[in-house]
């Protein structure tokens, strides 16, 4: 692997690994940009992997303490753990199901579709659809995402078979496997999917995309991309002029490291990338980096979601098979007659017995509990996936006192549900119980939101300055060197599972940042 | 020999009962209908684990499953309480309040009685200590999966592309359009 030397300010520094990182830093990579990729969590791998839920969670989640407010019910259930982010090599994606969808025309005119809602931020994305065909395309071919570019969709397990049953039965139209970013047959010398059910624990098969073994070794191969794994960065600085100049990072000893930059790429998740960019405050930016429009942090969007779980008189074993193998997108469209604004998707999901006692009805005790739990094998689940709300006072904000191992001030995670937002879950609730009724269930639970697995929002894209932090292409509207390449970029949430848009976002963005330092322009 | 465990067996199948040996210290031997087993504990008195153990039976009851997989829990918050006086402190406090609530010793109380006592006492920290001790100990035992049906680590086993992630033969079979057939054929290697 290339290194490069603490004080050659000629890299791009891209921090964080993930979806929109790990891609980012090939992307660059590929055009003979060198880049400084640096990520807090330790390198885990295909082999080291486990099939077991505690202990990968122990492995690769995000586990630095958070606090949590607002009325949603994470705050209650989970008051230290209002995300499920993953802090490793290749980020969320070692974590995530696979799900890849394309944002729909309409909502990326968000404000002009749904109009004025009170107490919703809404905003148009300043990028159209038309603008993102492209980098759609070449990220489903990154990630070999079935039903796209020839490849075949994935067989549906008993989970799948279920919702099928229902859905169709009840009219339905649009149920399948899904579009998915694991592999139905072998592809780009990765495996097939051999279900084995593990999807949220790392792939074994490696047949799920990652960028752990798909991205970040494909820059490394280039000679232009140096990976520094344990890298926490702690806070990015800028000159005189405004410009960013380097990051301070924690390395695995806990040393304080500067490495300078010529850019800078904040690619972190929603939670971390606000964070950092607060913490970096200066007297020359009093209210943190890149904040002048005073929305960093804030129009935090998590999707409406919540799952329903059924039992039935037969055997089901959701668990084995593809977690998220399965969909039904007849709910997804805008049909404001249905009482609220945007659409939801509803996907198969299927968790483990220890993640199903901590998560079907957390808090829970008693013979009413055990007896849903003693039906766990004739149960089969799906989750709900739905546009939330962007609002102002939804926010990432550094606590008043509590501190992390590097004496940085904690994030804390405020959230209330938009009447929206409930109005869509209620909805939801009720077509997923109908899914489950049409194929026979004997017995229905509504289970509460899990911590927030789509994190979004929170350095939201605008047209304008004073409406959000980035522009269309993640580039600050104060800092020119200083972009943000995740998730935190959303401008609203769209009803589609996030990442192949973070990862076509990281690819345009990619061909921005080489035009840009082309022209001398940074 | 025999005779006398048969005897002491069909006794136990009887009344119900586990039967609580203090054994060597720091163990504690339990015998039960089905077979006998030890507990090791570090810093917990006996009725103290006694009491808990009841408890996370009342909290979480699989009548199927024996007392030897809640006794997981309790070994859990004992090597907590080891570890940590507070915890301890926690601990025994609560046991204390759980047996003081009706004067009657918790382990005594009918399951009614316990859940009644156990409701009373949702909002305390040491209810609260255990509930959560529970959840993630018991649940996350691979021999109390056996139970609910769930087989665990499938890598190993090549995952169940080959072993019925499909077998649910009481439903329709979805068309091929929504379901391809696998693409790959049996000996394709991982
Ligand atoms: C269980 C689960 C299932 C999911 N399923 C799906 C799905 O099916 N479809 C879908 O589209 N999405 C899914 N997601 C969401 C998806 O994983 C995320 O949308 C995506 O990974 C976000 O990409 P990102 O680049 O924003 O952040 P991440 O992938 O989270 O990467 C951020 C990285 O930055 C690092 N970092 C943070 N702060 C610092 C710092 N200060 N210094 C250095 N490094 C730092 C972190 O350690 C992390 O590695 C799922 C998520 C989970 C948890
Ligand atoms: S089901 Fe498929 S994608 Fe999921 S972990 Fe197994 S092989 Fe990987």
């Amino acid at each position: 692997m290339t290194t490069y030397d603490l004080s050659d300010d000629s890299v791009v520094v891209v921090i964080g690994s993930g979806a929109g990182g790990g891609t980012l830093a090939n992307e660059l990579a590929q055009k003979g940009i060198d880049v400084v990729l640096l990520e807090a969590g330790k390198e885990q791998s295909i082999e080291s992997f486990v099939n077991d839920e505690w202990a990968s969670f122990a492995q690769l989640a995000w586990l630095d303490p958070r606090t949590t407010s607002g009325t949603w019910r994470v705050a209650r259930d989970f008051a230290g753990l209002p995300t499920w982010i993953c802090k490793t090599v290749g980020g969320t994606t070692t974590h995530w199901a696979g799900a890849s969808l394309r944002i729909r025309e309409h909502e990326f005119k968000a404000r002009t579709t749904y109009g004025e809602i009170a107490g919703a931020t809404l905003l148009d994305w300043p990028l159209s659809l038309a603008d993102l065909e492209p980098y759609y395309d070449k990220a489903e071919d990154k990630m070999g995402v079935t039903r796209t570019h020839g490849i075949p969709g994935l067989p549906g397990n008993n989970n799948f078979k279920v919702m099928w049953n229902g859905a169709t039965r009840l009219g339905y139209q649009k149920v399948h496997t899904g579009r998915m970013a694991i592999n139905s047959e072998p592809r780009h010398d990765r495996n097939a999917c051999h279900q084995l059910g593990f999807c949220f624990q790392g792939c074994k098969m490696g047949a799920k995309w990652s960028t752990l073994y798909t991205e970040i070794p494909a820059a490394i191969d280039t000679g232009h991309c140096e990976l520094r794994s344990q890298a926490f960065v702690l806070q990015i600085e800028h000159d005189a002029s405004g410009k960013v100049t380097g990051v301070i990072y924690a390395d695995a000893d806990g040393n304080q490291q500067r490495q300078a930059a010529r850019a800078v790429c904040v690619a972190g998740n929603s939670i971390e990338s606000p964070r950092l960019l607060l913490n970096s405050a200066s007297s020359m930016f009093p209210d943190g980096l890149a904040n002048s429009s005073g929305e960093v942090g804030r129009n935090y969007m998590r999707h409406t979601t919540g799952s329903v779980y059924a039992a039935f008189g037969q055997p089901v074993h959701m668990y084995r098979g593809t977690i998220m193998a399965g969909i039904i997108q007849d709910e997804a469209e805008n049909r404001p007659e249905r009482g609220f604004a945007g659409g939801y998707e509803l996907e198969t999901l299927s968790l483990g017995v220890p993640f199903m006692a901590a998560f079907l009805d957390p808090g829970a005790w008693g013979a009413s509990f055990t007896r849903k739990m003693d039906q766990y094998a004739n149960m089969a689940g799906l989750w709900i996936v739905g546009e939330d709300m962007p609002q102002s006072s939804n926010a990432v904000t550094l606590h008043a006192t509590m501190k992390d191992q590097h004496g940085l001030p904690v994030p804390n995670v405020h959230f209330d549900d938009h009447v929206n937002d409930i109005a869509m879950r209620e909805h939801a609730f009720r077509q997923g119980r109908a899914v489950y009724e049409a194929a026979g269930a004997t017995d229905i639970y509504e289970v509460p939101p899990y911590p927030s697995t789509h994190n979004l929002g929170t350095n939201r894209m605008s047209e304008k300055p004073a409406d959000g932090v980035v522009n269309a292409f993640g580039q600050s509207h104060d800092i020119d060197n200083l972009f943000v390449s995740d998730g935190s970029v959303f401008t609203t949430g769209a009803a589609e599972n996030p990442t192949l848009t973070i990862v076509a976002l990281a690819i345009r963005q990619a061909d921005y940042i080489a035009e840009q330092m082309g022209q001398g322009a940074i | 020999m025999t005779k006398m465990i048969l005897d002491r067996r069909r006794f136990l199948a009887r009344t119900g009962q586990a039967m609580l040996v203090f054994g060597a210290s720091g163990t504690v031997m339990f015998t039960d209908a089905e077979r006998s087993w030890a507990m090791a504990l570090d810093r917990l008195d006996a009725p103290t684990a006694e009491t808990l153990l009841r408890m996370c039976r009342a909290l979480y009851p699989h009548d199927a499953l024996g007392d030897m997989y809640y006794a997981v829990v309790v070994e859990a918050l004992d090597s907590e309480a080891a570890g940590d006086p507070a915890t301890a402190t926690l601990i025994s406090e609560g046991v204390g309040r759980l047996d003081a609530a009706l004067g009657v010793p918790f382990a005594a109380l009918s399951p009614g009685s316990q859940t009644e006592v156990l409701t009373l006492m949702q909002a305390d920290p040491f209810f609260q200590k255990v509930r959560g001790a529970v959840v993630f100990h018991f649940y996350n035992n691979p021999l109390v999966w056996r139970h609910f049906g769930y087989e665990g680590a499938s890598f190993e086993q090549g995952g169940y592309v080959w072993r019925g992630f499909q077998d649910a033969g009481w439903l329709i079979e979805p068309d091929a359009e929504a379901s391809p057939p696998v693409a790959y054929g049996e000996g394709a290697q991982p």
